[in-house]
């Protein structure tokens, strides 16, 4: 999956979890643009991501992540080992 | 439905596809919309946008019962607080949930300036985990594993005794089973191992006589492997897997309600299909599946097994088919394997009117509510028009194909959950019966035509042919209640009719938005003195009350029109079992011509005058015109 497509499924993920259709990502959207994202909407949000894309996520690698890109990066990784 | 995944929510139905329009179009003052938004198997997001929509009523939404829940223990609950606010809604309860500070539990119970005492619950649940204890350090240190029980034990007497003082419930989790040993088999004969101090800590629970959530019964059931998520623990303390929060959230709720009087209280059952395999009018006693010998007859006898076993705990048993009472009947006194009696049914309804209206007359016989109630039907059409009529009635999905899930999702769904049980609560059921007249009650129907145009019906009308030739046949010689003539014909004179000149004869099969019913009519048309005499005409119970018999006119007096007859001539021979059809041909606009015996009557209809009736059913019939072109 390109990481463009895969932006724009993520994009929903977060509509979902936060409740607002109007949210838009790009790689550098962070906690501190959303104010809803807070550690514990992280958790809710980091599942709810493991099930659209149907990857499972080290626990120790989704606490570090910084910005929308990195969990990209990390999905991306994820699926094409899958392939 | 994935066999392996009954357990979880399976019971209700799926959400709407437009579940987040539906939340948020919901009025403020909606409660009856919310309560049916609630009552589809929800997920964890679902269930926070519900909960969401909740804060939007300013004050206690009319039916549901207020309830103040705080929640204390190790892990971290924020999570569960919006799924369980929106599961209460499916339990008649309105609640406000409090989680106390991770880890403090005799602290948030004992100062009053914590913000479970400030926040004045109704109810306390206690919800411990096995990471309360590190894994080793008790094993073989017999006196600290005993202490370690023991202070548990204090802490709890200590909160209980306080929250009583308060009014307050107070409610323990038990604990499930970690998944982790550390010798194997013999983890639970040695004290202090991980897997002996969390039996010890469910006994001590069990013997502390305080009500219980059983948490480790539904771990169980679920699987401690799919229970457990050890990276959700470690990195956000998550007490169990988080896509089990809306089936944990349900067991919570329900337990709750069943605090509040909330529980139902009746379990009314179809018969066809549903008590028994097969349809007792067209296969008789002998040949209904019930009993030991064919897997399907154990399935509905373990079914029936439920549903005494129900009984005996005080749980009503009532009866809604649509049968001719007498036929409905027969198993219960005549079948060997039938262990459900007459005497067991508090209200017995067979008959051919909509169910919604008979459960209606089931509750208000037996005193209750339509929320008291719960409907087991194998037919996915009955069930989708109770709910839809009768919201408040309970109304399980089940696998129609695989009656053997029935009893263990009845069971998960934990409809008749209790927070106790006396002797006094076996006598109920039968108390009922005595007060309750033995004949059945009067019904009015209901107008269910905004339910049948929501079922997207399809009729294909299809000549007979080889490749359902046999499904015809079969029809022909087994059905009994709908069939105006009862005559039999082997697949050979079926084979004739179809290559017979003068016969017109097809066969229609019926889908909706359930799927495809398959064959459901058989009608066969003689030119005799140029009419067409209605030589064979029957219908399958099943799809009863659905106006196919109008739609299957309306195609046989065009297709008479067509061959340029003006009159169609019905027949109707009485047999024991086709009362149901004495009317067909009435309440079809046919006229009665010649005289009536009580054997048999003969009906007219003139073509010219007649006008198409209205049914909600698209036709479909290219096959035919395929073979007349």
């Amino acid at each position: 999956m390109d990481t463009q497509k895969l932006q724009t499924m993520l994009q929903d993920v977060f509509r979902d979890v936060f409740d607002n259709n109007t949210i838009v990502i790009d790689r550098n959207t962070s906690a501190d643009d959303i104010g809803e994202w807070d550690s514990f909407n992280h958790v809710r949000l980091i599942i709810a991501a493991e099930e659209a894309f149907n990857v499972s996520l080290s626990t120790a690698d989704v606490a570090d992540l910084r910005n929308v890109g990195e969990l990209i990066d990390l999905i991306a990784r994820h699926t094409n080992n899958q392939n | 439905m994935k066999k392996q995944e009954w357990y979880n929510l399976s019971w209700l139905p799926a959400a709407p596809d437009d579940f987040l329009q539906r939340c948020s179009g919901l009025q403020s003052n909606d409660a009856a919309a919310l309560q049916a938004l609630a009552m589809h198997a929800l997920s964890d997001i679902q269930l926070h946008k519900l909960s969401k929509q909740c804060e939007a009523f300013s004050e206690v939404p009319k039916g549901l019962q207020p309830l103040k829940l705080g929640i204390i223990g190790n892990a971290n609950s924020d999570f569960l607080k919006a799924a369980l606010k929106s599961s209460a809604l499916r339990h008649g309860l309105w609640l406000d949930v409090e989680m106390g500070s991770m880890g403090q539990t005799v602290v948030a119970v004992l100062d009053p300036n914590s913000n479970i005492a400030a926040f004045k619950p109704d109810v306390v649940v206690l919800a411990l985990t096995w990471q309360i204890w590190s894994q080793t350090i008790l094993v073989g240190h017999e006196k600290e594993a005993v202490a370690a029980i023991e202070n548990l034990e204090n802490d709890i007497r200590l909160m209980a005794d306080t929250l009583k003082k308060q009014d307050t419930t107070f409610i323990i989790q038990t604990m499930p089973q970690a998944p982790i040993s550390l010798f194997g088999s013999l983890d639970r004969r040695v004290v202090g191992t991980l897997r002996r101090l969390i039996d010890d800590y469910n006994a001590m629970v069990w013997a502390s006589g305080l009500p219980v959530i059983d948490v480790a019964a539904l771990a169980e059931l679920v699987g401690l492997a799919t229970w457990h998520d050890a990276g959700q623990w470690h990195w956000a303390k998550l007490p169990f897997s988080q896509n089990l929060i809306p089936l944990y959230a349900d067991h919570v709720t329900r337990t709750l309600g069943a605090l509040r009087g909330r529980s139902r209280k009746c379990l009314v059952l179809d018969l066809d299909n549903t008590l028994w395999g097969g349809v007792i009018g067209d296969d008789g006693v002998e040949g209904i599946s019930l009993g030991q010998g064919s897997p399907r007859g154990e399935a509905h006898l373990a079914i029936q097994h439920m549903a005494l076993a129900l009984r005996e705990r005080g749980i009503l048993l009532a009866v809604c088919s649509k049968n001719e009472d007498a036929t409905a009947r027969l198993p219960f006194v005549d079948h060997p394997e039938q262990i459900l009696k007459e005497s067991h049914i508090a209200v017995f309804q067979a008959n051919w009117k909509d169910k919604a209206s008979n459960l209606e007359a089931i509750a208000k016989a037996l005193d209750l509510t339509p929320d008291a109630l719960v409907f087991l039907d194998d037919n996915p059409a009955e069930r989708e028009m109770v709910r839809r009529e009768l919201p408040a009635v309970a109304v399980p999905e089940v696998p129609d194909t695989e009656p053997a899930l029935w009893p263990q999702i009845l069971s998960a769904a934990g409809y008749f959950e209790a927070v106790s049980f006396m002797e006094s609560d076996m006598a109920r059921a039968g108390q009922y019966v005595a007060n309750v007249k033995r004949k059945s009650l009067k019904v009015e129907s209901r107008n269910i035509d905004d339910y049948l145009a929501a079922m997207a019906m399809e009729m294909k009308i299809t000549s007979f042919g080889p490749n359902v030739r046999p499904r015809v046949a079969q029809l022909i010689n087994r059905s009994n209640q709908y069939n105006l003539t009862s005559r039999r014909y082997t697949e050979n004179q079926v084979e004739a009719i179809e290559n017979d000149p003068a016969a017109f004869c097809f066969s229609a099969r019926l889908q909706d938005r359930f799927g495809d019913n398959g064959i459901i009519s058989v009608v066969i048309c003689k030119e005799v003195d140029n009419e067409w005499y209605i030589d064979t005409w029957l219908m399958s119970c099943r799809v009863l009350g659905r106006r196919v018999e109008h739609t299957l006119l309306n195609y046989i007096a065009t297709e008479a029109r067509a061959a340029g007859k003006n009159t169609l001539k019905g027949h109707y021979i009485a047999t024991a079992k086709n009362g149901l059809v004495k009317e067909h041909y009435k309440n079809l606009g046919f006229k009665s011509t010649e005289a009536k015996t009580s054997d048999e009557s003969f009906w007219h209809l003139d073509l010219e005058s007649f006008t198409p009736f209205d049914a909600p059913i698209v036709l479909t019939s290219q096959e035919l015109q395929k073979k007349k072109a």
